[in-house]
Parts: structure tokens; sequence; C-alpha cells
């Protein structure tokens, strides 16, 4: 049972991480790009580690898988966030469509 | 010359569909294994994944975009590494998963600060 629920969550995990890898292709700007591929491909390795974790048990494998999702879900956030300040500043522009940029406006009220 | 890229997108897709639900297992596994006929079927997605950033670090018209595709390519290596393990019952394969995301992680910070234009330690 424990392992017909993990190939559950690994297929959710693989139908993620396809739709985050179509979003990176087909976006059309960085921040666009980052906002989709980087959530979604996130989600989807968790729920793929976490059926390794429900397939394999408590043995050495399973445990590492867990340890591997805390680590992924506390160390992406902070990489994607350090990507999309880099490229502000390094003065990536925006999509004609976008609408509002509050960092920009942050920005300019400081000086 | 939209309409191409559409057609030319969509025959890509279907394709691939096709060849994960097709009966035959990649070569290069023997057909003992536990799970192999999901496991087969698994890494052909993911590595139509990889494909895909590997397209948008090819084609990526701002330095920016070759680091976002860089970090997901990392990211999808570690489940990778975790569908290996379930096959093979292996437990070192998660070990280069967790060692593939510190290095990932690190890397990701140095070319963030870097494309940032300023010194590393600031």
């Amino acid at each position: 049972m424990n392992s017909i629920i993990g190939l559950v969550f690994i297929s959710f995990g693989l139908a993620f991480d396809i739709f985050g890898c179509i979003g990176l292709v087909r976006l059309p700007d960085v921040y666009n790009r980052l906002q989709a591929a980087t959530k979604c491909v996130t989600l989807g390795t968790s729920s793929i580690l976490f059926g390794t974790f429900l397939i394999m048990g408590f043995t050495a494998a399973g445990l590492k898988a867990l340890l591997c999702i805390v680590f992924l879900v506390l160390t992406s956030p902070v990489a994607a966030h350090a990507i999309a300040r880099g490229a502000h500043r390094a003065g990536v522009k925006l999509w004609d469509g976008s609408v509002i940029d509050r960092y920009k406006e942050d920005k300019e009220g400081e000086a | 010359m939209k309409m191409v890229r559409w057609i030319i997108g969509v025959v890509i897709f279907i394709a691939v569909i096709g060849l994960i639900m097709m009966r035959k297992l990649p070569f290069l596994f023997c057909p003992g294994l536990p799970y192999i006929e999901f496991v087969g079927r698994a890494l052909y997605v993911i590595i139509f994944a990889c494909i895909m950033c590997l397209y948008r670090i090819w084609k990526g018209p701002t330095g920016a975009d070759r680091i976002v595709a860089i970090d997901i390519l990392g990211i999808l290596i570690i489940g990778l590494c975790a569908v290996l393990t379930i096959s093979t019952g292996r437990s070192w394969y998660i070990d280069i998963g967790i060692a593939w995301a510190l290095q990932s992680f690190i890397s990701t910070l140095a070319l963030s600060k870097y494309l940032e234009g300023r010194g590393f330690d600031e």
C-alpha cells in the first residue's frame, strides 16, 4: 500500500517538473520564467523525494530523502530571491506587458 | 513563422509522450530490477525536462536566464538521483543528490552576486 501511494506521489512530482520546464521555455521574461520554474520544480522534486521515502521506508535511503527535502525547501527560495535581486540591479528590462515595478518605486522613494 | 514554431513544438511533445507510453524499456536497464516499468518512463520525463533547460541555457537572451536554467537543472538532477535510488536500492545515489543540492545553491549565490556586479564580501 505504501509503495502505491509513493508511486502516485512520484507521478504528481513528475507532472509538476514537466510543467515548470514548459514555463521556463515559453514565458517571455526573466522574472516570469523564475516565478514559474522555481516554484513548480521545487514542489515537484520535493514530491519525488517524499515518494522515495514512502517506498523505501525507515532505511538509510528514506531518511536521507527526508533530509534532502528539508535542505531543498530551505535553500531554493533564497537562491531565487538572490537571482531576482541581482537581475533587477544589473538592469535587466521587464517585459512590455508588465504593469508594475514596486522595487524600482522603493529605490526611487529612498533617493 | 509563429505557426511553424507551434507545429514543431506540438510534434516534439507528441513524440515524447509516445516514447514514454511505448512498451519498450530504456536499453541500459536489465528487466529484473524492482519498479523498472515505472522508473524507465520517469527517466524519459526527467531527461525531456533537462533538455528543455539546456535549450534555455543555449538560447537565453540575458545572463540571468542562463543562471535560472542552471539552478533548475540542478534541482531536476536531485529528482533523477531519487528515482535511481528506488530502482537500484542503493542509498549512495541520494548522497549524490544531497551533495549536488549544496553545490548548486552555493554556485547560484556566487553567480547572482557576479551578475549584480559587486564584490563577494558585501
